[in-house]
């Protein structure tokens, strides 16, 4: 592990900047947002991004291909480009396991050739938390949020920044900063983990048990009496979707600039009417059903198909988002007592 | 960069035949002669036009024709409104193919087959049932009943009265939802008639049409004594992306462009009511 002084935090920013394209949590509009660094940007103090960090790899836009008609004639042409390397500092421990999920979808056969080469090309360093709120519930999902994961991990302790590179990119990482860097014990990190752990442990939502979800059968769960009454209040404003670190289903819609039609892929959401509807009718046509599709994906039909592996990470931002309060403990809460 | 399965190849329309009042059938090829790419007998395909949009249909088409792919289309949305009015020489963007496809290399060997279609519901079946005959002496008997609107809307008539029924081991039965004037086959709905004709139990079924028509008939067929794992279907959702990664053809934790369109009803009956 190597420690810098904190006040040598804005050569360390440069100094990856100089090699590749950084981004870092900061404030904007009195939100932590993501944006590209520049001379003298400040890291955020907020617990969190409001936006998830997905963006990264799985953008709200993005284009797939061109097609040009002329006449009869139709011409489809690749635009893909190889992406340039990037570095994404400062994201929390569930939004870095956000990416192993995402990776479940993305990289299975066929993989999805857009998303794998932002994941190549995008170095994730982590930041650890030290004041986590009382909407995460990260430790649901075996996160540890004093011990993030990610190319680089990195902790914010008694006026120093520590990190430690946990694979190759990571080390990548280290030799543009080597010069700023020192050897540490990191025993002020240790001793940060500890305290950190007790708040933890403390959080009104610590002890969500999801696992307790796989000792009921799909078909149980879907039959649950319990969706009728979770869904009454849903809006379906898609929020909770559009903010979910894990939430990856998408649209591919075109757009006619005038002299090609661009053929692009956009984050969708299971909460609208139009998400599933054909021709000859729709297979979700209540928001019982939208709403039980996204909550029965996440806690019974990805775990189904992935090891066991949930759909969430326990960020908290549906928590704190959804218009009608709303969220996916309560749901597990509801089912749970149901299988009681 | 390496293959990307969401980026379509270019096919061409060589021929299109107009089925029904609102079912086309499209030929494509691709730009220099020969199929776009190969497909086993249900599997499907994404076909656009930049402007209309993009869909899902069934390759209609046997494998075991060389020459192009066929597409039987109703005609029911943007898309299928542009496919309807394009003309021969028409350039599309196609990729695929997609879904598991009927198991005519294994469950199906050796079975005596029964196809069971709805309306365009023959368009997933026209691709097996054609590959059936072309590999003949792999399969038992085989019958096939069809039934629609009326006779004008029955998809592939010319194909059906000159070659599968003038085939040995093969029986073709034919019904109308309503009787008209030049028709002395039979009246009624499939679903009914199945259970008129009453067939062996020791036939693999395989049933495909409007989901209510896919209900009644595999009743009907748990009536006369099939056991769900002799019946198969093929179902269609809303598809984007056709790989299991778009997120809306799910039926339970099951996408239908990759774990199905095909599926037994043994196991549709163990999936959400969901379709």
């Amino acid at each position: 592990m190597y420690q810098l002084s904190l006040d040598n935090l804005q050569n360390f920013f440069r100094q990856i900047a100089a090699h590749e394209k950084l981004y870092i949590p900061t404030d904007k509009d009195n939100v932590a947002v993501y944006a590209e660094y520049a001379e003298g940007m400040q890291l955020t103090q907020k617990l969190n991004t409001n936006r998830s960090a997905k963006d990264f790899f799985f953008p709200q836009t993005e284009n797939l291909y061109d097609l040009r008609m002329n006449g009869k004639n139709l011409e489809i042409e690749d635009t893909r480009e190889a992406c340039e390397d990037f570095v994404v500092f400062g994201v929390r421990a569930c939004d870095v396991r956000s990416f192993a999920i995402l990776d479940k979808v993305f990289l299975a056969d066929p993989v999805d050739s857009y998303y794998k080469n932002r994941r190549e090309h995008g170095t994730v360093v982590s930041l650890a938390c030290t004041r986590p709120e009382e909407t995460c519930f990260c430790q649901s999902f075996g996160i540890d949020a004093a011990a993030p994961e990610g190319d680089a991990a990195c902790w914010i302790a008694d006026g120093s920044l520590y990190i430690k590179a946990n694979t190759e990119k990571g080390e990548t990482l280290l030799s543009y900063v080597a010069d700023l860097l020192t050897e540490s014990d990191g025993s002020a990190v240790a001793a940060q983990q500890e305290k950190t752990r007790q708040l933890l442990a403390k959080l009104p939502l610590a002890n969500t048990d999801f696992e307790g979800m796989k000792k009921t059968d799909l078909m149980a769960h879907f039959k649950s009496p319990k969706w009728a009454g979770l869904s009454e209040a849903c809006l379906g404003c898609g929020t909770c979707t559009f903010v979910c670190p894990t939430c990856q289903c998408y649209d591919i819609r075109e757009f006619d600039t005038g002299s090609c039609v661009k053929k692009f892929r956009c984050w969708d959401s299971c909460m609208y009417s139009d998400f599933t509807l054909m021709a000859h009718g729709n297979s979700r046509n209540s928001q019982l059903e939208r709403f039980r599709q996204r909550f029965m994906h996440k806690l019974v039909y990805f775990p189904d198909n992935n090891d066991g592996v949930f759909g969430c990470v326990g960020c908290g931002r549906c928590l704190a988002k959804c218009p009608i309060s709303m969220n996916i403990v309560k749901v597990e809460k509801a089912l749970e007592v149901q299988d009681a | 960069m390496t293959k990307e399965t969401l980026i379509p190849l270019l096919g061409v329309v060589t021929d299109i035949r107009a089925d029904t009042p609102d079912v086309k059938t499209f030929r494509v090829e691709a730009p220099n002669g020969g199929k776009v790419f190969e497909h086993i007998p249900g599997q499907c395909a994404m076909l656009s036009i930049p402007g209309a949009g993009e869909g899902m249909f069934s390759i209609t088409s046997s494998p075991t024709n060389k020459e192009f792919m066929e597409f039987s289309i109703k005609k029911c949305g943007k898309l299928t409104s542009w496919l309807h009015q394009m003309e021969v020489g028409q350039e599309i963007a196609i990729r695929g193919p997609y879904g598991n496809g009927f198991p005519v290399d294994t469950e199906f060997q050796g079975k005596d087959l029964l196809f069971i279609a709805g309306g365009i519901g023959l368009a997933p079946l026209h691709s097996v049932i054609n590959y059936c005959r072309d590999n003949r002496d792999k399969y038992g008997k085989i019958d096939i009943v069809y039934g629609s609107r009326s006779m004008d809307d029955l998809v592939d008539y010319k194909e059906i009265i000159d070659e599968w029924c003038a085939e040995d081991g093969i029986d073709v039965y034919l019904t109308i939802d309503r009787a008209q004037e030049g028709w002395d086959g039979h009246v009624g709905f499939v679903p009914n008639y199945v259970k008129e004709l009453g067939f062996d139990t020791n036939k693999t079924a395989v049933i495909c049409g409007p989901p209510i028509m896919i209900k009644f008939t595999l009743a009907g067929l748990v009536e006369l004594g099939f056991d769900k794992t002799q019946v198969y279907t093929t179902m269609e959702l809303r598809m984007k992306c056709g790989v299991g990664k778009c997120g809306r053809c799910n039926i339970g934790d099951k996408y239908v462009c990759k774990d199905g369109p095909v599926f037994r009803c043994d196991q549709l009956a163990e999936m959400p009511d969901e379709y």
